[in-house]
């Protein structure tokens, strides 16, 4: 890191939507660089590490922060108005982390809608026991309180749907050491690429970089689930009849997941230029499918279940039909 | 006025295509609905062209191609045929009725059949009534 | 009638805000603990294929998808009716006594720490990680980093995404060890043992030793009575990965102890209109409210109440500080909501000693990683001790193992009414009419919130900067009345 002590340090916050808190880790897993970060920047902004209140934020002076990093997705009024409040109060405003970007694992909710998540929560969960039917209420005056909750939204959306996003930094969370890179650019004061780019990530896809062998002959009878094989380790799990979104998934993470034997669930988003990952790798697997006729096809196609859950299990919000009929 | 829906069918050139362009001038009357896209083969037909057709609006997207065996690049139709499988098992998922998307195999000379196959199509997609997509795609926030 | 809103609570995991009500006079009438936010797990894992939950359920918390990977893989055996070989059981074991490692040193360090070393009360710009540096040196907070570092390399090595981890299969794991990688992980398990104590001794020097802060942990507003649960083997020893739930009373009697799979004959679900998070209660006892004592239905799950359920630790230099901290109160359960510090610590020396004898198990570089697949069962409970609480996950699945119905009960989710309890109690009794609002009090109220959490959140790096804390003080009305502002210098 560069010697910043001449330089006015550069104001950081990091602010978590709808989100698990993998990214505030993520942050934190750069490790012993965490100091070098800390001599270069001051942190305005952080809830899970420092006790700056909502009402401080919204008090600050317009682009009063040079970087937020935003993280988690957009499920509810609260996670709304911080997305507005840091749009405005941010020089340069980076989706972090899948959720933010594409919608993420609680884009998932999209296959259902706020009525059923509710009634199954609140309703039907086995050890719940409601029998008012009671339901979370965004607002009310109770025993001389005004009590307030957010609103549930009926879908979840990314960050950029709701305002304009300067850069967006992939992964479930994002590789720390793709953090560090950007860090170290940003406090080096190296010129930005274009405002809308995705940063922190390679152009090519997994496969370009995943150890496993692969062959020219990616042509399967069977689709398999991921735990219905003795995984010999070494080969291309499409090879072996696993799905794995590797070849519509962007690379930068190390292919940790394939490192641990597990098949790619396409957390890093799309390569440059895809628009929906998703139907992408419908059309690769499709055409790995060895056989020309319509019942085979049909009952290999069986072996395969949930594909919309698995082809969008990072970013059904940010595909193109955004979420389910109901 | 009654709904009139919208269909997308994307043709093949060397077939389907040539098919549906003998129906014209030999004056066959078929159904207004279908804007029709000329691709050079239904194998050049990705889920994205699909996916995007229903986000647009239409309410039923057509798929023609040759015959199987009669592809002009061999085996195009037949990849299409795959993604086809595929991506009704999605829509379906999804929550769009899985007639709203069809694939026939029409060959340069089926003229009529292309004829007959539109208006039979266009009355199943009349009967299923218009398309979600195209609201359920809009980004609404706040007070639904 | 005013009323305070604190929002966002700060330094945890997760979202959350506390309202006060103050009576004409000052005093504190009533306070809320809120929990605002929800993303329903419980309704979109339906659909999925069973075997990719373990690693949907990590992401429903970043700072221990280690715990939800593992009670989401225990569930998965019981779905398709598997027994983890012994290998495959232990490797699962020993990644998670890392994951313990990793969390607890962190929680210690970056939340504990600045409100012990530095001081409850102490300048805001102080009562950090750098402020900890200035009372017990930089090279410690170097090792808790490296520490911290180790384990994660830990978790990576075994489960390949070292935080949403991918290990668990039904019926075994995915990766095994070499013996170059077990070598590897037994030195730095020595390394976590050696840090473990260490910790242990700091906290005795630094806050023990303290009389202030004795008589905080004892005579301050921090003594809440409820029941206690956690997970006990065969020995009624602490167990985090396995075992049987046992839940004792305020004075220590067993009220039950049960196969994780009977959960729902003993634990039911209460629903407020006021939080999004639901109250688990003790389901023999009935929904009694947000009351505390023996005749309460609540019941608390923290790495104290794991120590108050059992009998003893199971690794020899653990067990002597078990027995130390319950002579040092005389008596058990105890129920000082700060000695949840010194537990986590306690839980923090088992966990190191387990991972090293793990490390050192003739098994553990084994080749059979799973059991042979049978005939699915459909349904199946996977409970585990998470850092913050028993942790349980229940699936079902048709024939063809597609996810029908998720239910769970989160670590933090059972100390919900607790936390409400102690959020009022504090604000009760440190909020007094006439004396200043000033933001060391509110401090000393969030601390009520922090003994709670496990997360390792801010981790082990607290950063200095800018704390303000901005309250504004409501009439019924709504409108404010007083801000009351806490700068820093």
């Amino acid at each position: 890191m560069s010697d910043s002590k001449e330089k006015a340090k550069l104001k950081l916050a990091v602010y978590w939507g709808a989100a698990c808190g993998g990214c505030c880790v993520s942050v934190l897993d750069i490790h012993e660089k965490l100091f070098a970060v800390v001599e270069a920047a001051d942190l305005v902004f952080w809830p899970i590490a420092l006790d700056v209140k909502y009402q401080d934020v919204e008090g600050m002076p317009d682009k009063f922060i040079d970087i937020t990093l935003f993280n988690g997705a957009i499920r509810n009024s609260e996670n709304e108005h911080l997305a507005r409040v840091l749009r405005q109060k941010s020089k340069i405003l980076i989706a972090y982390g899948t959720c933010a970007h594409l919608g993420g694992i609680p884009g998932l909710a999209n296959f259902f809608n706020k009525d059923l998540i509710f009634e199954r929560l609140y309703d039907e969960c086995e050890s719940t026991v409601n029998p008012d039917k009671v339901r979370p209420m965004t607002e009310q005056h109770l025993e001389g309180l005004h009590l307030r909750l957010p609103e549930f939204y009926k879908d979840v959306y990314t960050l950029n749907d709701i305002v304009p996003v300067d850069y967006f930094m992939p992964g479930c969370p994002p590789q720390s050491e793709r953090l560090v890179e950007v860090l170290e650019a940003v406090f080096s004061g190296a010129e930005l690429p274009p405002t809308g780019s995705v940063i922190g990530a390679n152009e090519k896809s997994q496969c370009e970089e995943c150890e496993r062998k692969k062959s020219d002959n990616k042509k399967i009878k069977q689709i398999f689930r991921s735990y219905e094989i003795e995984d010999d380790h070494e080969t291309c799990f499409l090879e072996q009849g696993v799905i794995c979104l590797g070849p519509a998934t962007r690379s930068g993470c190390g292919t940790r997941c394939i490192k641990g034997n597990a098949p790619c669930r396409g957390c890093y988003g799309p390569p440059a230029d895809v628009i929906d990952p998703g139907a992408k790798m419908m059309s690769a697997i499709a055409t790995m499918i060895d056989s020309d006729d319509p019942d085979e096809i049909a009952r290999i196609i069986e072996g395969f279940p949930d594909p919309a859950g698995t082809f969008y299990r990072f970013s059904l919000p940010a595909s193109i039909l955004r979420r389910t009929i109901l | 006025m009654s709904y009139q829906p919208t269909i997308l069918a994307f043709l093949c050139n060397w077939c389907a295509y040539t098919g549906a362009d003998l129906a014209g001038p030999s004056r066959m009357k078929y159904a207004a609905n279908v804007r029709i896209v000329r691709v050079m083969c239904s194998g050049r037909i990705e889920p994205t062209f699909v996916l995007e057709a229903f986000r647009e609006g239409a309410d039923g997207v057509l798929i023609c191609g040759c015959h199987p065996g009669d592809c002009h690049y061999q085996s195009g139709n037949y990849k299409c045929l795959r993604r086809y499988h595929l991506l009704k098992k999605y829509i379906a998922q999804m929550g769009i009725e899985e007639e709203r998307l069809s694939l026939e195999w029409i060959s340069a000379s089926e003229g009529r059949q292309f004829a007959t196959l539109v208006d039979k199509y266009t009355e199943s997609i009349r009967a299923l009534g218009p398309g979600k997509v195209f609201e359920n795609a809009k980004i609404k926030v706040a007070h639904e | 009638m005013k009323q305070i809103t604190i929002d966002p609570i700060t330094r945890l995991e997760g979202h959350g805000k506390i309202e006060i009500l103050l009576d004409d006079n000052g005093r504190v009438e009533n306070a809320f603990f809120q929990v605002p936010e929800l993303r329903g797990f419980e309704k979109f894992c339906e659909g999925r294929p069973v075997e990719e939950l373990p690693q949907i359920v990590t992401k429903i918390c970043g700072v221990c998808p280690g715990c939800h990977h593992m009670a989401s893989g225990k569930a998965l055996d019981a779905v398709y009716g598997l027994t983890p070989p012994p290998t495959a059981r232990k490797l699962r074991e020993l990644f998670y006594m890392a994951h313990f490692v990793h969390s607890h040193i962190a929680h210690f360090y970056a939340l504990a720490a600045p409100d012990f070393i530095v001081g409850p009360t102490a300048p805001p710009m102080e009562r950090n990680l750098i402020g900890v540096i200035g009372k017990v040196g930089k090279e410690i907070v170097a090792e808790v980093i490296k520490q911290r570092r180790f384990a994660q390399e830990i978790q990576a090595l075994l489960g390949g995404h070292q935080t949403h981890v991918v290990m668990n299969i039904p019926g075994g794991v995915r990766k095994g060890l070499t013996e170059q990688e077990r070598d590897d992980i037994e030195k730095k398990a020595r390394g976590f043992v050696d840090f473990a104590k260490f910790s242990l001794q700091l906290f005795e020097n630094v806050v023990l030793g303290n009389k202030d802060y004795l008589d905080l942990i004892t005579n301050g507003p921090y003594r809440l009575s409820l029941h206690s649960m956690g997970l006990v083997d065969e020995h009624n020893y602490v167990n985090f990965y396995d075992g049987k739930v046992r839940v004792v009373d305020t004075v220590g009697n067993e009220i039950c102890k049960y196969e994780p799979k009977d959960y729902l004959d003993f634990i039911e679900e209460h629903v407020e209109s006021w939080s999004y998070l639901k109250f688990p209660y003790l389901k023999q006892i009935g929904w009694k409210g947000l009351v505390e004592g023996q005749q309460s239905s609540l019941y608390m799950a923290t790495p104290l109440s794991r120590l108050n359920v059992a009998d003893g630790m199971a690794t020899p230099l653990a067990n002597v500080e078990y027995i130390k901290m319950f002579d040092t109160f005389g008596t058990k359960p105890v129920h000082f909501t700060m000695a949840m510090h010194w537990a986590r610590l306690i839980e923090l020396l088992y966990a190191a000693e387990h991972c090293l004898e793990l490390a050192r198990d003739p098994d553990i570089t084994g080749t059979e990683l799973r059991a042979p697949l049978g005939k699915i069962v459909g349904e199946g409970v996977g409970t585990v001790e998470a850092q913050r609480g028993t942790l349980t996950h229940h699936y079902f699945t048709d024939e063809k193992g597609i996810t029908k119905k998720v239910n769970l009960i989160v670590g933090t989710t059972n100390n919900n009414g607790a936390i409400c309890l102690s959020i009022k109690m504090a604000a009760m009794q440190l909020i007094q009419p006439g004396v200043e609002i000033d933001e060391g009090k509110l401090n000393l109220i969030e601390m009520a919130f922090r003994a709670y959490d496990p997360c390792f959140s801010c981790a082990t790096h607290h950063l200095p900067g800018k704390m303000p804390m901005e309250v504004k003080v409501r009439d019924a009305s709504g409108k404010i009345i007083q801000t009351i502002i806490r700068k820093d210098q």
